[in-house]
């Protein structure tokens, strides 16, 4: 009686299916609720594994909640890598399509956010731009090529995505209010931050990611944001070392 | 507006973000993380036991979904978005799934 | 097979610990009889940030041994090339003193389950891992140590006892062993065998390391005990015992608390290592 990794993959992730034949307690008896120790250990460990990767979404559902989402997720979407790290990346995507949580419509981007907080955590690490570089000939300052951080993340939202993070997070936060916001994640030194970013901020990052100038970014924020303000942005994006010099540096 | 114009705009801001970074720049190094280090962590150790998450059927059909230890999306209240994006996710729509 | 004459960065025989972020600041002011520390490849395959950070201290400190518990060397699949490729970086920067695995596998196609399933002990499966071992060690360019499992159930199919098929294993490739007394002595209860004899029968002269952890204790269908290798509580006296019986066999070698649920604060994870180094005082 041989007993195949699938058929022991597919009995651990369906607690329907019968526990393969061929598998025995020491005397040679079925094997029985023995089996369920690797199937609790497999839903369970990714279950853990979602709980702690997913902190905004864990503190807006609770615990029982989340944890059926988990038990639901897990089933259809383990890990695709041996790297836990990852863990989680269909969560958005899957909470989009998910029926029985359809009504909380922020949900999937604080999934984002929590995502987005993790890949900050394990980016690369980069020089952070040097503000002494923007103290030179403006003409030279323009055509700075810099770009975010490997450790920047930004999410742009239809929802208070900041107010909701900083409602659930930071003690005594204000309730969030109903407008749109575009958030930030960066790591200035270990430990991810979210900040609000200011209007246009988000075109001006992904203007300075696909390769235009600190000067040619700058004019495409503005043209599509009248309210864009570099002042403001870049003083945020400098006291957060959201940005580096494109010269890339191996650090290790 | 003119090339030297963007220029001297650019600049002022640049000038004006330089002296406002230097002091909340210490600040931001203080930071705390929220949990981070541990979120998705291998290890080699078993869970407890046998009789629970892995063994129960799980259903997500109707309506057991009813937030029975209703997280803090109980306490946000969002009425339609402010730029009208049809989404859903209103007020009214997140009370009518809360236990009475 | 791989010349397993051993270099000279072998992990001291002394106790070490399973790493663990938080205990950063600790492990570095005051690590007590700590020597080494074995971290979790898996968890420092990110980029960068403080994960690499604190592995650059800590390897300026410390010797390292890195456990891998995600490569499923006893996967039915060839062994995923990207993370070889992973772990052969993290080794190459890293250098540890040891690299070691499970007996065991967790992907099935391309999904990772996150649990260390079982084998039969079955030619085909010696064929198998003894293949996947020998690519790890021509890979990294270095024995690797292979972990007995903790057992809840057997293989009906199975042709080889356990240890007979780990002595098969090491004259096959060379690899060496990592004798797990905590493993040990949860698959002697839940299958019902004797411990001593199974470390009696253990191909001793390959261990160059030796792990104790803690355990849950359970019932199977007709309430027999079942015990659990959850790594969240101390290592209980039987198993120290268990320890004390390996050591009297092998003299000295590497032992390795882990603690990996319900992860301790400092001083009762260094008391642990404590009691590791007066286990290792009779074998010196």
């Amino acid at each position: 009686m041989t007993v195949t990794q699938s058929g022991f993959r597919n009995a651990l992730i369906d607690a329907d299916l019968a526990v393969p034949e061929g598998l025995k307690d020491g005397r040679g008896a079925p094997a029985g609720a023995r089996f369920a120790v690797y199937r609790n250990n497999v839903v369970l460990s990714l279950t853990e594994a979602l709980s702690t990767g997913f902190p905004l979404v864990h503190k807006l559902l609770g615990s029982q909640t989340f944890d059926r989402l988990a038990g639901v997720f897990v089933r259809a979407h383990p890990p695709r890598s041996p790297l836990m790290m990852h863990y989680g990346a269909a969560l958005p995507d899957f909470l989009d399509s998910f029926e029985p949580l359809a009504h909380i419509g922020y949900l999937s981007d604080c999934a984002r956010l929590d995502l987005a907080i993790r890949r900050s955590y394990h980016a690369g690490d980069a020089e952070p731009l040097d503000p002494l570089r923007l103290q030179q000939d403006p003409r030279a300052v323009m055509a700075l090529q810099i770009s975010p951080s490997p450790a920047t993340q930004v999410l742009c939202s239809n929802w208070p995505l900041f107010d909701i993070w900083r409602f659930n997070m930071i003690p005594d936060a204000p309730k969030p209010e109903a407008v749109p916001q575009d958030v930030m994640v960066t790591r200035a030194d270990f430990d991810p931050q979210p900040h609000l970013l200011p209007s246009g901020a988000a075109l001006w990052l992904d203007a300075l990611t696909a390769g235009h100038s600190l000067g040619a970014a700058s004019e495409k924020a503005a043209a599509t944001h009248p309210t864009f303000d570099l002042a403001s942005t870049l003083t945020l994006a400098l006291s957060t070392a959201a940005l580096t010099e494109n010269t890339t540096k191996e650090i290790q | 507006m003119s090339n030297t114009m963007k220029t001297v705009a650019i600049a002022s801001a640049v000038a004006a973000a330089f002296v406002a970074q230097s002091t909340t720049a210490q600040a931001a190094a203080k930071e705390k993380c929220y949990g981070v280090s541990v979120a998705g962590a291998n290890d080699c150790a078993a869970g407890p036991g046998t009789t629970c998450a892995g063994t129960s059927t799980v259903d997500y059909q109707g309506n057991a979904w009813t937030l029975v230890d209703a997280g803090t999306c109980a306490e946000i209240e969002l009425p339609d978005m402010a730029d009208g994006t049809p989404r859903q996710g209103s007020l009214e729509e997140l009370e009518r799934d809360l236990p009475a | 097979m791989l010349d397993t004459s051993q270099g000279s960065d072998r992990l001291p025989l002394a106790p070490g610990v399973g790493y663990k972020s938080q205990h950063f600041n600790d492990v570095m002011e005051d690590p007590g009889p700590v020597a080494w520390l074995e971290i979790h490849a898996e968890n420092y395959m990110g980029d960068g940030g403080r994960p690499h950070a604190q592995l650059r201290a800590l390897r300026e400190r410390f010797a390292l041994s890195v456990h891998g518990v995600g490569l499923s060397i006893g996967g039915a699949d060839p062994l995923d090339k990207a993370h070889l490729t992973r772990l052969k970086d993290l080794v190459a920067w890293t250098k540890p003193a040891s690299f070691s695995e499970h007996l065991a596998w967790s992907t099935h196609g391309a999904e990772f389950l996150n649990d260390l399933l079982p084998l039969p002990y079955t030619n085909a499966t010696l064929d198998r891992v003894a293949d996947h071992i020998d690519e790890v060690q021509e890979t990294l360019g270095c024995q690797m140590l292979l972990e007995n499992p903790s057992s809840y159930l057997a293989f009906a199919e199975s042709t080889w006892s356990e240890t007979d098929f780990l002595a098969k294993l090491v004259r096959r490739t060379g690899c060496g062993l990592l004798l797990d007394v905590n493993n040990v002595f949860i698959s002697a209860t839940n299958l019902g065998y004797s411990p001593q004899g199974y470390i009696d029968a253990y191909p001793l002269a390959a261990v160059g390391e030796i792990h104790v952890g803690g355990h849950d204790e359970d019932t199977d269908d007709h309430g027999a005990p079942l015990l659990i290798d959850s790594h969240s509580k101390p290592v209980v006296d039987p198993v120290w015992g268990l320890l004390a019986y390996a050591l009297a066999k092998t003299g000295p070698r590497p032992v390795l608390v882990e603690w990996d649920t319900d992860v301790p604060d400092w001083s009762t994870l260094r008391a642990e290592a404590n009691r590791a180094a007066r286990a290792l005082i009779p074998a010196s």
